[in-house]
């Protein structure tokens, strides 16, 4: 092992303080027993069992999954569509135009696309609810699956499909049984993206959510604006352990498949 | 010289200079279906234009391609080889004319109902299928039962001899394994058409060469009609029953191997096909197929023998291969042509060496000798003043 120059280790400890102090603040409190957030009054898990009894945060976490899920899922399927079509649709008409339009989402500004679905919604007089979150979130999280995916495609070979088609395929078959498998990672890390996109999404959801339609994100800004309570800090450090489990496991997973691929590599050499 | 020349008489005899060439259109006599007046093309390509744009890929041609025969598409990269072959497999539309397929018009039969299959040039094995889900892909298609499948396949695996590898993935084999699988899984819904697109490109030298056996071994055994895309003339000599030499979108010749060797049509196919001289000069007609061709000031003219009809004073292109100029120190007696010159440049190659001769004129003639024997005193080195000498019969003229 390499020891570090006290500059190097100077810099690291102000970066990560940086980026993890705040969190680590937040988890201790979390285990604080005294009501008051800034001051330490011993350990204790009782927040967690309050916010488990705690039926409107445990309705806005059903809400918000229930988003996330039908958003994700239906962001993924059309967000692959237009990067099948923009990539490999040939040069149609306007190609140019609909590749820089389905990107355009992703720096528009969120206030302005939450009060433009606003007034849409109005507009049709669609009442505010799961589902005007749902068509909201697929809205802006289409534009992310569709960069993931398109990314991926620009480099699969097309030859593939035309093999597929050649050996008695659909054009539709070709799709489902070779294109699709291939460029799958790419889809699944869309769909993830969409997924935690639509998890913690405050401001769009607060302009086309309704009365019964809180979600997680709305309903701990709006309990923060009365204070912040230590079951915040709770319900926060649960999240935090989540999303960190779901990133250990993805990177452990991703890690070992390298690892066989190398192994593919050298057994293949062996066999030449 | 006395006892040299029956040596000399003989060697000439092994060369084939005095024997009579058989015609170039009887070349192959066992299987040449193409002077069969009566015999139906399996592919017949009629006035078909192919253009991209403004660009045209393919220009008015008419192609007839027989049952099993291996055809080679010859030709620099960018001739409109694999527009052809795209267009054959359903990836490309036909502009203008039609392509029939045993007799039927298949431009609008899309290539997932076409009895054509298709080796790629990159492969293009399904990476997340093993190697049996690969072959047994398009059987799959077909809605075959589990055991017919399972028996085609593990008859192909035998085939490409690659048995022990049924259960692996794409990047587990080998480049010359995955070839075979590619080759393999093209084959296994019987075809009555087989397409392969540069199919050894990707392998080195050696591999390569045992894979031309290979592949003609597999093309008799399966009784398959192959259509082969390639830029390697070798490779094109060597598997094919008939090639075509392209250039921009038309067919310049088809032939056999040998017909297009020793019998090109024009500069441009000698050219590029194999080693070739090029002399251009003026025919002056002399006897009945002979002509003689004034080709340089202060040069007697060289007599060569044509088929084709050439009027006199009509420019014309003497194209003669290398092996057939042979190259001594003293004057020859009796040749047909005799030039004499100044050796350039040696190159030796092992089995043979090739002498470029400096002519007065300043034209560079190759000559080339095979080196029959181990250790034989070269006695011909660089400057040395040299007589080249060929037959009239040893060339081929051509009007461009």
């Amino acid at each position: 092992m390499k020891r570090l120059s006290p500059f190097n280790i100077t810099s690291l400890t102000l970066g990560f303080a940086f980026l993890y102090l705040p969190m680590i603040l937040l988890v201790i409190y979390s285990f604080n027993s005294s009501k008051l957030v800034t001051v330490w009054a011993g350990f204790s898990t009782k927040w967690y069992g309050e916010l488990l009894r705690d039926e409107a945060f445990l309705d806005a976490a059903l809400v918000t999954i229930k988003v996330a899920v039908m958003s994700s899922a239906l962001a993924t399927v059309l967000g692959t569509m237009a990067a099948y079509v923009l990539v490999n649709g040939g040069r149609f008409f306007g190609r140019t135009l609909f590749s820089g339009m389905i990107y355009a989402p992703l720096v528009m500004p969120e206030v302005i696309t939450g009060l433009s679905l606003l007034l849409l919604f109005i507009g049709i007089g669609m009442d505010r609810g799961v589902l005007t979150i749902v068509l909201a979130h697929t809205t802006f999280a289409m534009c992310y699956v569709s960069v993931v995916v398109s990314s991926r495609l620009v480099s699969f070979d097309r030859s593939l499909e035309e093999a597929a088609l050649d050996l008695g395929c659909n054009r539709f078959d070709a799709f489902r049984l070779v294109t699709l498998p291939i460029i799958a990672p790419a889809v699944i890390s869309g769909w993830l993206l969409a997924f935690t996109l639509s998890l913690d999404d405050l401001v769009i959801a607060s302009f086309v959510s309704g009365p019964s339609s809180t979600t997680l994100p709305i309903k701990i800004w709006s309990s923060v604006r009365l204070g912040v309570s230590p079951e915040i800090n709770a319900l926060s450090t649960m999240m935090i352990g989540i999303v960190t489990i779901g990133v250990i496991t993805a990177s452990l997973v991703s890690k070992r498949k390298s690892l066989n691929a190398q192994k593919d590599a050298q057994a293949a050499e062996r066999a030449a | 010289m006395g006892p040299l020349r029956p040596c000399l008489f003989f060697y000439l005899f092994l060369r084939g200079d005095l024997v009579a060439k058989p015609s170039t259109d009887t070349w192959d006599k066992e299987f040449s279906p193409w002077n069969d007046p009566d015999e139906k093309p399996l592919i017949r390509f009629k006035n078909v234009t192919k253009k991209f744009g403004d660009f045209v890929a393919i220009d008015d041609l008419t192609l007839d391609i027989y049952t099993r025969e291996f055809f080679a598409l010859l030709g620099p990269s960018g001739c409109g080889k694999t527009t052809m072959m795209r267009m054959l497999a359903g990836f490309e539309s036909v502009t203008e004319g039609t392509i029939e397929l045993a007799g039927q018009n298949i431009a609008d039969v899309p290539p997932n109902q076409r009895a054509v299959n298709m080796m790629f040039q990159s492969y293009a094995l399904f990476p997340h299928l093993s190697i049996y889900d690969n072959i047994a892909f398009g059987l799959k298609r077909d809605k075959l039962p589990k055991d017919k499948i399972d028996a085609r396949v593990a008859e192909m695996l035998k085939l490409v001899r690659l048995e022990k590898f049924a259960r692996r993935k794409p990047h587990q084999i080998s480049g010359g394994q995955r070839q075979r699988v590619a080759l393999a899984r093209s084959l296994a819904k019987g075809p009555k058409l087989l397409l392969l697109d540069e199919p050894l490109g990707a392998l080195d030298k050696k591999l390569r060469q045992d894979t031309q056996f290979e592949l003609m071994d597999i093309q008799e055994t399966t009784g398959t009609t192959f259509v082969i895309v390639t830029h390697d003339q070798e490779e094109a000599m060597t598997v094919a029953s008939r090639v075509a030499v392209m250039d921009e979108g038309r067919i310049i010749q088809v032939a056999t191997p040998g017909g297009i060797y020793e019998g090109p049509n024009s500069v441009y196919v000698a050219d590029f096909i194999g080693d070739v001289n090029i002399i251009t000069g003026t025919a002056k007609a002399a006897g009945e197929s002979k002509y003689y061709v004034d080709w340089g000031v202060n040069q007697a003219p060289i007599l060569a023998t044509s088929e084709r009809p050439f009027s006199d004073g009509q420019e014309c292109h003497l194209a003669i291969r290398p092996e057939k100029i042979s190259i001594t120190k003293e004057k020859p007696e009796e040749a047909e042509n005799a030039v004499q010159g100044k050796v350039l440049d040696i190159a030796y190659l092992g089995n043979l060496s090739t002498y470029h001769v400096e002519l007065p004129g300043g034209q560079i003639i190759k000559a080339q000798t095979a080196n029959t024997r181990r250790l034989s005193r070269r006695n011909i080195t660089w400057e040395d003043p040299v007589w080249i000498r060929w037959n009239a019969t040893a060339g081929v003229l051509l009007a461009e």
